[in-house]
């Protein structure tokens, strides 16, 4: 065989494992994606079911009698608490990127960068930890009642302030994690927009600033939107981080900002040793249907950041 | 607007002389503003990066001992050598796997980058890096850990995380084949080598520094993992018995996620200095990848 053909082999190992990932999560899960039905994502009750009971069969799979599993508080505190991070991390991530390209000389540039490349580098469960030793009681005890007070005639900022785990905590995790990944790429493709631009606006009488606002920014605006995305589906698969912090809320929708939620990613970690009491295996088969949604919705969401990415000439994304 | 301006230096109109200045010193309060708020946006990161970087330097200072290196766990209490020892076994085991099949990926993508196959791993990649690690620990689960009857084991942890790894190999190595000079490939191809020889002899050793810097990231994303592991390694007290199935390894991020849940001083410590541990060969391992790049960058 060529050195080519040889070297396709192993190669194709990759792009093999995305696609044995995808497709044994639907085989799998492929007996809860029939049983479960649409409403799977319409209905907010994940019950095994009565695990003393005997299994019946119904819709031709063994289940436990009662079995329902609906995951729809999944799905809005994946959406809310990744909508909250990137309501913080975007207008940060932008100023962050705009102050080290622009307002910062060369060198302390580069090592200030690498403060924030640093950031992206900290682990999941770090972050969770600190959100857990450190957020939470700040955020619980002393800001969310603050909050309360003064903003609590606006529509979900009102209500209980509960313990600190929930919806806003985990937003504010989440966008700590997601924030050093749009900053780096903006400020490359700010350093990277030609000088001539920036002269032009100068000699218009634009003040510096108004340069990069209303010059630079709309010109690297392509890659703000496909970093954000590409954020997007960080902050929907995140886990860990999430799991500390968010209350793993079960079977109810956020009330207010302050409530505890869950994710489909952290839900995955925090059932699994629930779903084993299951003698018939749909529990963690519908877990596995979770895993597939989320597999799913974030290969879309990647596919759709790296077209729009590569659409505005940024082949080589940082990963 | 021009016209305010060019009037107000022609002739005398007082009135358009200051809503001209007027509006000079708005515009220049705006800008000044904008800077604040770009500068306000860093302060915030550099703070937050800051204050967990404290923390975990200050409880993981106080709470390494000499035991957390030399004991094993024992209850809520003892030392970490058992999770030490997993993580590192985890991480050379995954890059065993991974760095060979990265390579190779970021190796063709790079050499004949413009076929379709090489898009197609390119596009893989990128899409792979992704997926959430949660999926790759779930897919590890039912396949491995269920499907195989391999239970929690080093081998199924092993394999989940060179999956994950994989992507980054590929596309660093990639990135770096990518500059090695076209010419110096182009006077081995004339001298008569092959496509094979031309990628090891020549392309493979001027790249080398690149390709290492990306398995050194990729060996830190193995150590700061945990959800993937949750479902395929397991968790043990015990040091590592030397079998690849049917017996679960302990890691550091298992005890800093299971340890600070805990009512115990002893299992709050633990966590920290395995927080403590984690975020320093991460952060060193980051550190030391940056400085090789840099001077790359200032060789050139």
């Amino acid at each position: 065989m060529s050195f080519r053909r040889v070297l396709a082999v192993f190669a194709g190992i990759l792009p093999a494992s995305l696609v044995a990932v995808i497709v044994f999560l639907a085989v799998y899960s492929w007996p809860a994606v029939r049983f479960n039905g649409v409403g799977f994502v319409t209905s907010s009750t994940w019950n095994l079911g009565n695990t003393y009971g005997s299994p019946i069969l119904r819709d031709g799979v063994q289940v436990l009698p009662g079995a329902h599993y609906g995951i729809l508080f999944l799905v809005a505190g994946t959406l809310l608490s990744t909508l909250l991070a990137l309501v913080i991390a975007v207008p940060v991530g932008v100023g962050a990127a705009i102050f080290l390209a622009e307002a910062v000389p060369g060198q302390l540039r580069l090592w200030l960068s690498f403060l924030v490349e640093l950031l992206a580098a900290v682990p999941s469960v770090v972050f969770g930890l600190w959100g857990y030793a450190v957020l939470i009681p700040l955020l619980g005890h002393t800001i969310f009642p603050i909050m309360q007070r003064l903003l609590g005639f606006v529509p979900f900022l009102g209500g209980p302030t509960g313990s600190g785990y929930g919806l806003l905590t985990a937003g504010i995790v989440l966008s700590l994690m997601i924030v050093p990944l749009i900053a780096a790429t903006l400020r490359d493709a700010i350093l990277a927009e030609p000088m001539v631009v920036r002269e032009s606006a100068a000699a218009l009488g634009a003040t510096k600033f108004e340069t990069v606002w209303k010059v630079v920014l709309p010109g690297v605006r392509k890659i703000l939107i496909g970093v954000t995305i590409l954020a997007t589906g960080r902050a929907l698969g995140e886990t860990m981080a999430v799991l500390m912090v968010s209350g793993n809320a079960l079977n109810y929708l956020p009330p207010n900002i302050y409530s505890p939620i869950s994710t489909m990613a952290a839900f995955i970690v925090s059932q699994l040793d629930s779903a084993l009491q299951d003698p018939t295996g749909l529990a963690v088969r519908s877990l596995a249907e979770v895993a597939l949604m989320l597999s799913v919705i974030s290969v879309g969401v990647n596919t759709l950041a790296r077209l729009v990415l590569y659409r505005a000439g940024l082949k080589d994304a940082r990963v | 607007m021009s016209g305010a301006a060019l009037t107000g230096e022609e002739a005398p109109f007082p009135q358009r002389e200051a809503a001209r200045l007027g509006r000079m010193r708005r515009r220049r309060m705006q800008s000044l503003l904008g800077w604040g708020l770009c500068a306000l946006g860093f302060g915030l990161l550099a703070f937050a990066m800051g204050w967990i970087l404290l923390l975990v330097l200050l409880r993981g200072i106080s709470a390494l001992t000499p035991k957390v290196f030399l004991e094993v766990t024992q209850g809520t209490g003892g030392g970490l050598l058992n999770a030490i020892e997993g993580t590192l076994l985890i991480g050379a085991g995954s890059m065993l796997l991974a760095v060979p099949l990265g390579v190779a990926a970021g190796m063709y993508a790079a050499q004949f980058k413009h076929s379709w196959f090489a898009s197609a791993i390119r596009f893989m990649a990128d899409v792979l890096v992704g997926v959430p690690s949660i999926v790759l620990g779930y897919f590890g689960y039912i396949t491995m850990v269920e499907g195989l009857g391999w239970q929690f084991s080093l081998a199924a942890a092993c394999i989940t995380i060179a999956i994950l790894c994989l992507p980054y190999i590929c596309r660093t190595t990639e990135l770096a084949l990518s500059q090695v000079p076209a010419a110096m490939q182009e006077a081995a191809f004339a001298l008569g080598a092959g496509e094979g020889r031309v990628a090891w002899r020549i392309a493979l050793p001027v790249a080398m520094p690149g390709i290492l810097t990306g398995v050194l990231l990729a060996f830190a994303i193995s150590v700061g993992e945990t959800a993937p592991l949750i479902y395929t390694a397991g968790w043990s007290s015990y040091l590592w018995n030397g079998q690849l199935v049917r017996s679960p390894v302990g890691y550091l991020t298992y005890a800093i996620w299971a340890f600070i849940n805990e009512p115990f001083a002893s299992a709050n410590a633990l966590a920290y200095a395995a927080a403590l541990l984690v975020t320093l060969i991460v952060l060193l391992i980051s550190i030391a990848a940056r400085l090789v790049l840099l001077r790359r960058q200032g060789a050139r």
